[in-house]
């Protein structure tokens, strides 16, 4: 007989070595995250899959589900808590929407529509964050980076070819190309790359398809993540 | 007989903006004369009153790129009881905030001194012309901001939500569709 918690107040069956996130999407329920993908281990660097067990935040990404556990995700102070770290990644970055090309397909921007996040409430970094346009297929805006990491592991661990990698600590991290130059055409990337079609945000993104589908049509333009996420059945 | 309920007042303004939001605005069309039946309007490009008075409701378009900028909006917050920033640009700098991984001096010389046919006088230095500020900033960085209507520009129908919740007592808020940051 499989076991059982309880997610914001409702019974959930798990696999022993289930995460809560896993068990609690096999079962229906939506976790925001950013920098989890289901072919990869947690990576519990984003923080949005935060859950309340026991009074104390976990990641639910990478804490195992345990019988009995009494998790609390979608309350009012959890997604506060997401909300402000929504808005963190806004003001480190230069999320301008209006001028990207990722806009409506973002998980970023869906997550801030879906959590409410009206302003960016804390003050804004600019970091100056030159793009890369050397590669013939893609091209790399580093302004929008949110540092998840998925890049640098799909490219790694799928595409064998550890493209990406990211350097430096606090506002100076930033996401560098595995290059003697640096830059993104002279590498072996390639536009099939699990690593060229996996990043959440609008850093790498394909050339001269920008606006094939335009503002209105897009992923997250009718439908909240929480239920688009949900469909995609990952 | 009970004494009709006054006007809110509503104060405008564009900053670093475009206008874009205040022609999002006049996008409720007809619903302009519902809104003039509860509301009325201090200074905003509409009324062309050069000063803001105390108001009810102050919206704000634009972020803040020079001194004037910053003037007005000192202005606004000191008059307005509730201070909305409207769009992109107040919200998070927007478009001229592309110029904040610039130096102020090279963008200058690129568009005054650099540019053909633009060489002869210089960069300008009336002492009418505000100073520019090093960066532009969005407004809840120098003044606060009691709501913010996201959009680049909110469309007229989400800056009505916003407007009829708030003068009706309701708690302001955007359903889905009205969420849109581009």
């Amino acid at each position: 007989m499989s076991k059982q918690f309880l997610f914001d107040g409702r019974p959930v069956r798990f696999e022993e070595g289930q995460t809560i996130l896993q068990a609690a999407r096999a079962a229906g329920h939506y976790i925001p995250h950013l920098c989890w993908h289901p072919d990869f281990p947690p990576h519990g660097s984003c923080k949005l899959c935060i859950v309340k067990v026991a009074g104390r935040h976990v990641s639910s990404c990478a804490l195992p589900a345990k019988e009995g556990m009494e998790v609390e995700s979608n309350t009012p102070e959890i997604n506060g808590e997401r909300r402000a770290l929504v808005q963190m990644l806004f003001v480190e970055g230069n999320h301008f929407c209006p001028s990207c090309e990722k806009s409506g397909n973002c998980e970023l921007q869906a997550l801030a529509y879906d959590l409410e996040m009206m302003g960016e409430r804390f003050a804004h970094f600019f970091p100056d964050r030159p793009v890369d346009a050397s590669h013939p297929e893609m091209l790399l805006d580093f302004n929008r980076c949110i540092f998840c990491e998925l890049c640098v592991r799909a490219s790694r661990e799928v595409d064998g070819k550890s493209v990406f990698a990211l350097t430096g600590r606090g506002i100076h991290k930033h996401l560098v190309v595995n290059a003697e130059s640096g830059r993104l055409g002279d590498t072996d990337f390639s536009a099939d790359d699990m690593a060229a079609n996996i990043c959440p945000v609008g850093v790498i993104v394909r050339k001269r398809v920008g606006f094939a589908t335009p503002i209105g049509a897009r992923k997250y333009d009718d439908k909240p993540i929480h239920l688009v996420d949900m469909e995609d059945g990952k | 007989m009970s004494t009709p309920r006054p006007k809110v007042r509503i104060a405008t303004t564009s900053l670093a903006g475009c206008f874009g939001c205040h022609m999002s605005f006049l996008d409720i069309d007809e619903l302009l004369f519902d809104l003039v039946e509860v509301a009325e309007f201090d200074r905003s490009p509409l009324t062309d009153i050069k000063h803001c008075g105390p108001c009810d409701i102050g919206l704000i378009e634009g972020g803040v790129c020079n001194a004037e900028n910053v003037h007005v909006l000192r202005e606004f917050r000191h008059n307005c009881k509730t201070l909305i920033a409207v769009g992109a640009c107040a919200i998070n700098g927007g478009l001229p905030a592309q110029r904040n991984h610039l130096e102020l001096e090279s963008c200058l010389r690129e568009v005054y001194q650099s540019r053909a046919g633009l060489g002869q006088g210089g960069v300008p230095d009336d002492p009418e012309l505000p100073l520019l500020l090093d960066k532009v900033r969005p407004i809840h960085e120098l003044v606060r901001i009691d709501y913010f209507i996201p959009g680049c520009p909110p469309s007229g129908e989400a800056i009505w939500k916003f407007l009829s919740d708030l003068i009706a007592g309701r708690t302001p808020r955007l359903s889905y569709p009205m969420m849109r940051f581009d």
